[in-house]
């Protein structure tokens, strides 16, 4: 049972990475139409971006609280920079041809980001600092949980909080959701879609940046290419959850990270070796494009964004 | 998209061709140049970078001592090395260019087996010898007559920590944890688990990871839950040191067993206090006061600014045993060259005696070693000797003092030793190289 409570804690942990990384995907998806490969990326930079503030800001060497919450949103604002920048530089030239072009510049932006960063910081993992002293939590049994988990799971439970804030009680919100329903419509009505949609971009890299830097703190190895995999299976969340979907993109990531992890623990007695974890996130996905196309919460019903 | 990968793969060949030629003779376009010509693959940018510095880093000390001892056959040696990103396809690609393009007349790499896997037929089918540094699946010498290694194989270093666990750590139960991904890994593994079961213990859960898992607690949890005495983690060391880490995490401070995969510099900041209680066998220890090695040590200190884990170790031998091999042989003539690291002969090496055997394979011993991060070192526990071949009377190490003056290479003499001694195996070895096709 303990075992059991402990694969769960375990895929939950990961499966709040895949929702923060998906949010991203969903929000440009549902304003765009653009699948944004580059997404998965721009969580990388986030997480080389709290390693350097850490190096540099001193916050390496001694953990504490504050250092945590510098690093943290130090990377946030700045991926989210970041990401208004690759929108205006690389897709909104773009954006008036067709969506295909919009969908081969993010592939090529995504590769990149990626060798940008070989070429900066080399391909060598470098070991991401220690920002919190850890501790482990027994909650009973065998089962335990760790300070860098619970951290992720209380920082992305606060993001969706508030992304779910900024979309349903602001006006920018207001102005997002009138855009995905319809940007030409929303345009004549006076939006400023231009803005709406780097505001978009900026709050979906936040997010992935803080997805890299909570991921740094749980598993703290990071490398040019760590955003290629997560990246990938936080768009299969996406589409699980029902691609535009918000509340889906957060139960595709958590649905995806626990599956895997249930593989890992218990496949091996149906047959499938832990290896297979990849394969299941991605089988998962043929499966629901052939029974549910529009993904497990994407009817109409919704509210879009 | 592909023309930034161009230019950055252009980039980084021109760089490090531009780095590694200030060394060599300038001109030698052809092979009766007055240079010879070597080239090096090496993971230099990729996940296992770490591996790819410590060899090249390793070579180019061996070449620079080489050279500044008169070279071999009157001539320099020249080194151009390629990066191949720690990639497969680009292990591949990167031969294809030293011997189609750069004509060299030697290949030395990779470190990884799957790498050395990927370019070893490309170097057999052009007849170009190649030596392996540390490339240790046995599958990369069964490539064909023209790959060698320096360093032992798998099997072996499989039995050295099945031995260890079952003898000094006294374990009845394990589990393995192994990298899918790596010829390596699966080939250590394989032999662990017969190995342990030979010797009494029995293997409670078999696991396995990717190296782009972003954790490692769903496998650990679950090898938790069967409740070994040890775990056995054949992998590199860009995962173990995270998987040692969220192993203490879930409670298990059991011993965990790794491979020279783990040696690296980089490994201590990943890991950091979790790795107490690991032990790894490895080629040579750091620590072994035996004269040859701290001199080796020390020069490579003062070059590079770090201490030479084994790779750089292997790497350095590898570079001497070929340069050893040129010599005996007379010529760069690719059929004598490759004769002659054939017949290599207890070759004093900084990671013990190196013998080539009928399958091109190194005979030699592993140590075992403890993991010591309160100072980012190796604690040397003990050395298991291959089947065959066992501990000399003497310690190994007064065994290496006496034959130090052999390995600085700054003495003349040295070669006639060496020669005299290696010619009188020759025959031997080509009758049991025989037999074996």
């Amino acid at each position: 049972m303990d075992t059991f409570v402990q694969q769960l804690i375990n895929g939950l942990t990961i499966g709040s990475i895949y929702a923060l990384i998906a949010l991203g995907y969903t929000m440009v998806y549902g304003i765009l139409r653009l699948i944004n490969f580059a997404h998965g990326d721009v969580f990388m930079v986030g997480a080389y971006t709290g390693y350097m503030l850490a190096i540099h800001l001193g916050f390496a060497s001694s953990p504490s609280i504050i250092g945590f919450v510098v690093v943290l949103f130090g990377s946030m604002i700045i991926a989210a920079v970041i990401g208004m920048l690759i929108e205006r530089l690389a897709y909104r030239p773009v954006r008036k041809y067709s969506r295909m072009t919009t969908l081969i510049t993010a592939i090529g932006m995504s590769l990149f980001l990626e060798y940008i960063f070989v070429v900066i910081f080399s391909g060598t993992p470098r070991a991401f600092p220690q920002l919190l002293p850890s501790d482990n939590y027994t909650l009973f049994g065998n089962a335990t949980i760790n300070t860098s988990q619970l951290l992720i799971f209380v920082v992305s439970i606060l993001l969706m909080l508030g992304l779910q804030f900024i979309i349903f009680k602001t006006k920018v919100g207001k102005a997002m959701r009138a855009v995905s329903f319809n940007l030409n419509s929303a345009k004549l009505m006076g939006v400023n879609t231009d803005f709406v949609i780097a505001f978009t971009f900026a709050l979906g890299s936040a997010l992935a940046a803080a997805g890299g830097v909570l991921v740094a703190q749980y598993n703290p190895k990071i490398e040019p290419l760590m955003g290629l995999l997560i990246g990938l299976k936080a768009f299969v969340a996406a589409v699980l959850g029902g691609i535009g979907n918000i509340p889906g993109a957060v139960l595709g990531g958590l649905l995806i990270g626990a599956a895997e992890t249930l593989v890992v623990g218990y496949g091996q007695y149906i047959g499938i070796p832990s290896t297979y974890r990849d394969a299941v996130a991605f089988a998962i996905l043929i499966l629901v494009l052939l029974i549910r196309p529009a993904g497990l919460l994407g009817s109409n019903v919704q509210e879009k964004v | 998209m592909k023309r930034i990968f161009l230019t950055f793969i252009l980039m980084t060949s021109l760089l490090l061709s531009v780095a590694c030629v200030q060394k060599g003779n300038e001109g030698g376009t052809t092979n009766t140049g007055d240079t010879i010509k070597v080239g090096v693959f090496a993971d230099l940018s990729g996940t296992t970078a770490s591996f790819g510095q410590s060899t090249k880093n390793g070579i180019e000390l061996a070449v620079e001592e080489i050279n500044n001892s008169g070279g071999v056959l009157g001539k320099k040696i020249q080194l151009f090395v390629e990066d191949d990103q720690g990639r497969p396809e680009q292990a591949k690609t990167v031969v294809s260019k030293l011997i189609n393009q750069d004509k060299v007349q030697a290949v030395l790499g990779e470190v990884a087996s799957t790498n050395s896997l990927a370019a070893a037929p490309v170097a057999q089918e052009a007849k170009v010898p190649m030596i392996t540094p540390s490339s240790t699946n046995p599958k990369v010498t069964q490539v064909g007559d023209y790959i060698f290694r320096v360093c032992f194989i798998d099997p072996f270093q499989g039995a050295v920590m099945a031995k260890y666990a079952a003898n000094n750590l006294n374990a009845k139960t394990a589990a393995i944890f192994g990298d899918v991904q790596s010829d390596y890994s699966k080939g250590l593994s394989e032999v662990f688990k017969q190995e342990f079961a030979k010797l009494g213990g029995r293997i409670v859960s078999e696991q396995s990871y990717a190296q782009t898992d972003p954790d490692f607690k769903g496998q650990l949890t679950a090898i938790r839950a069967t409740n070994p005495d040890v775990i056995y983690v054949p992998g590199y060391y860009g995962q173990v040191g995270i998987i040692a880490k969220q192993a203490r995490e879930l409670g298990m401070n059991i011993p965990l067993l790794g491979g020279d995969g783990w040696d690296s510099p980089d490994l201590w900041k990943l890991g950091g206090e979790a790795l107490k209680n690991t032990y790894i066998s490895n080629h040579y220890s750091v620590e072994n006061p035996a004269p040859d090695i701290q001199s080796f040590v020390k020069a490579y200190q003062a070059k590079f600014g770090a201490k030479p884990d084994s790779l750089a170790a292997l790497a350095y031998d590898a570079a001497k045993v070929l340069a050893d091999a040129l010599k005996r042989a007379g010529s760069a003539d690719p059929q004598k060259l490759r004769d002659a690291i054939a017949n290599t002969q207890n070759f004093n090496g900084v990671t013990g005696k190196i013998t080539i055997n009928a399958e091109r394979n190194a005979v030699k011993p592993a140590v075992v070693l403890e993991l010591n991060p309160a100072v980012n070192s190796f604690i040397y526990k003990d050395t298991i000797y291959p089947e065959g071949m066992s501990a000399p009377t003497a310690d190994t190490n007064t065994n290496a003092n006496s034959s130090m003056n052999m390995n600085t290479m700054t003495n003349g003499n040295m070669n006639s030793n060496m020669n005299m001694s290696m010619n009188s195996n020759a025959i031997n070895s080509n009758a049991m190289n025989a037999n074996t096709k």
